[in-house]
């Protein structure tokens, strides 16, 4: 697996203040790949997304990006060498319009016209409602709508890396089943993906191959098929059964 | 933000503020005056406090020493005016104006240059840490006023208007000053151009979101740290536009005029909603008129007015009239 590698973290200990968060994280996400990142509440998912994407730096460990160390770079060049973040709350910008809020992921771009025509209608048939909404305040629009425009923001240019926070959290079943066949979509136009859930349904849905975190930790790591048959393991891991959320 | 979801509410404030004045100032003619007075107090004030905010929306940080570059801008515009004599002593519109623009426009550029140090030197290494930014800032201020006087001196110098622009234009029995409705065009051409590249062009977006959430705009590929620069030196340059504007306003300059109006630039920016440029207009404009309705109907309470002002919208408005950021 790690031969093709796209993002690798090796022992990463990542401290916010005086606590202590990650404690030695191990993880490798295959290039093309979505790889589900799962674990309770604290267990250390977004601190790992937080700390790849540079918000947080790590303590000890590093972060390796297509080849290159990326542990101690800045935010804003681990986003310019391809890494797109979405984080829990979305990060949306709600007094801008939806347009406004797209034109600024697209850093190529100086006006609408710049933005590949293509990809935004590839956009729009993803989340119709970006088109629909596309004046209006992103502050204005509903939860499921605000997490779509989050996503699409993520994906408005092409990005080696998606690193994507909860993006069922809260959201109708309707918008969730919504969103899953986006990323199958985004699967499929091979994007690498580290989605971070809880929701092991959507999960296992989605996942090529999962990273179960505990107390800051890669407790395992594997196929997310195989996780999926196993309902021990779930239980041991997530402490759920895959029937509880059928 | 489009027309159909523009919040109306805070602007109305303006207009029903001066209606309020109305009927207590007792003729039309007064009225009017002192409205447009108001007006030309508060469009200075916004021109000051302009860059303010969005230095505090975009980093968080409170620069008490705002006030140099006010003073400074005015100095510097006392000297540049001082060598265009045969330009601000004709009674010609055009030639006044020939004089008063290259001083607008060096009071900037000196400005807008000590903001780049003063970034670089007092504020970068407290990012982040308010008790030492207002301590250092004010103490960044004092240094700054003590070495406006090693320059011009301790003593206030004049700053007298340009010939063309003493006295006052008659509008029935009301008499407006005419240098009055020129700070009111000048701050209106501020305002238009700074909605323009806010709302216009993609630095201005970067602006109005790293305001919001300068971690995503991070996050997205921009250093806003050199943003952040770039808003901190405009806003220093715009404060020294607005300190040749006050000058003339009072026709004499001193280098504690920046800390004196300082408190009414704190008091604008709150009442705007820290880090919004439409609520810094509103909260100045609403400052300006208060100051003048109060100095005229109740001189005692005037300096107590803007403070009785801002608390009654923040009960209103907790986070000012039109709040942007969630500090």
């Amino acid at each position: 697996m790690s031969a093709d590698a796209l993002l690798t973290l090796a022992g990463v200990h990542t401290h916010i203040g005086a606590y202590h968060i990650l404690h030695g994280v191990d993880l490798v996400v295959p290039r093309g790949q979505l790889t589900m990142l799962l674990g309770r509440n604290g267990a250390g998912k977004t601190t790992t997304l937080r700390t790849i994407m540079g918000l947080w730096h790590a303590s000890q460990g590093t972060v390796t990006l297509d080849g290159q160390d990326i542990t101690r770079r800045a935010t804003p060049d681990i986003a310019r060498g391809g890494v797109a973040y979405v984080p829990e709350n979305m990060g949306i910008f709600s007094d801008l319009s939806v347009r406004e809020n797209l034109l600024l992921a697209a850093r190529g771009a100086r006006t609408l016209d710049d933005i590949d025509t293509e990809r935004l209608e590839w956009i729009f048939g993803l989340f119709p409602a970006m088109k629909k909404f596309w004046l209006h305040p992103a502050g204005k629009l509903s939860g499921g709508q605000k997490q779509m425009l989050a996503v699409s923001r993520a994906i408005v240019e092409p990005r080696q890396l998606l690193l994507i926070d909860e993006p069922s959290k809260g959201l109708a079943p309707a918008i969730i089943q919504n969103m899953i066949e986006a990323f199958r979509q985004l699967k499929a136009s091979q994007t690498t993906i580290l989605l971070v859930e809880q929701n092991f349904n959507f999960a296992r849905q989605l996942g090529d191959s999962v990273a179960v975190m505990d107390d800051g930790r890669v407790v395992h790591s594997g196929r997310m098929a195989d996780l999926a048959a196993d309902e021990e393991l779930q239980a041991k891991l997530l402490g759920l059964s895959l029937g509880a959320h059928q | 933000m489009t027309s159909s979801t523009f919040d109306w509410k805070p602007l109305a404030l303006v207009p029903v503020l001066a209606l309020i004045a109305l009927p207590l100032t007792g003729s039309a003619s007064t009225w009017l005056t002192l409205t447009v007075a108001g007006l030309a107090m508060g469009m200075i004030v916004f021109i000051i406090a302009s860059g303010l905010t969005l230095v505090f929306g975009l980093m968080d940080v409170l620069n008490f020493g705002h006030g140099v570059f006010i003073a400074l801008g005015a100095f510097v515009a006392t000297s540049v005016l001082a060598g265009m004599g045969a330009y601000t002593g004709a009674d010609n519109l055009w030639l006044n104006l020939m004089a008063l623009l290259p001083a607008m426009l060096v009071a900037m550029a000196v400005a807008g240059a000590l903001g780049l140090v003063f970034e670089r030197l007092i504020v970068r290494p407290v990012y982040g840490q308010h008790l030492k930014q207002i301590l250092i800032t004010m103490g960044g201020m004092i240094i700054g006023e003590e070495l406006i006087k090693v320059v011009w001196g301790p003593e206030q110098i004049p700053l007298p208007l340009p010939e063309a622009l003493r006295g006052s234009l008659l509008f029935g029995e009301a008499a407006v000053e005419k240098y009055r409705l020129l700070a009111v065009l000048v701050g209106a051409l501020v305002f238009a151009a700074m909605v323009w590249v806010l709302n216009r062009t993609k630095v201005g977006l970067l602006v109005r979101a790293g305001v919001q959430d300068r971690e995503m705009v991070e996050s997205l590929g921009y250093r806003i740290s050199r943003l952040f620069v770039g808003v901190f030196v405009v806003g220093s340059a715009l404060a020294g536009l607005g300190g040749v504007m006050w000058g003339l306003y009072q026709q004499t300059v001193i280098p504690q005029m920046g800390a004196q109006v300082n408190v009414l630039i704190f008091i604008v920016i709150i009442i705007g909603g820290l880090g919004s440029t439409t609520g810094a207009l509103i909260g100045a404009l609403l400052v300006g008129l208060m100051a003048n309705y109060t100095g005229f109907l109740a001189p005692k309470v005037a300096l107590f007015s803007n403070i009785a002002l801002m608390v009654a919208i923040l009960l209103w408005r907790p986070r000012g009239v039109y709040p942007v950021t969630s500090r």
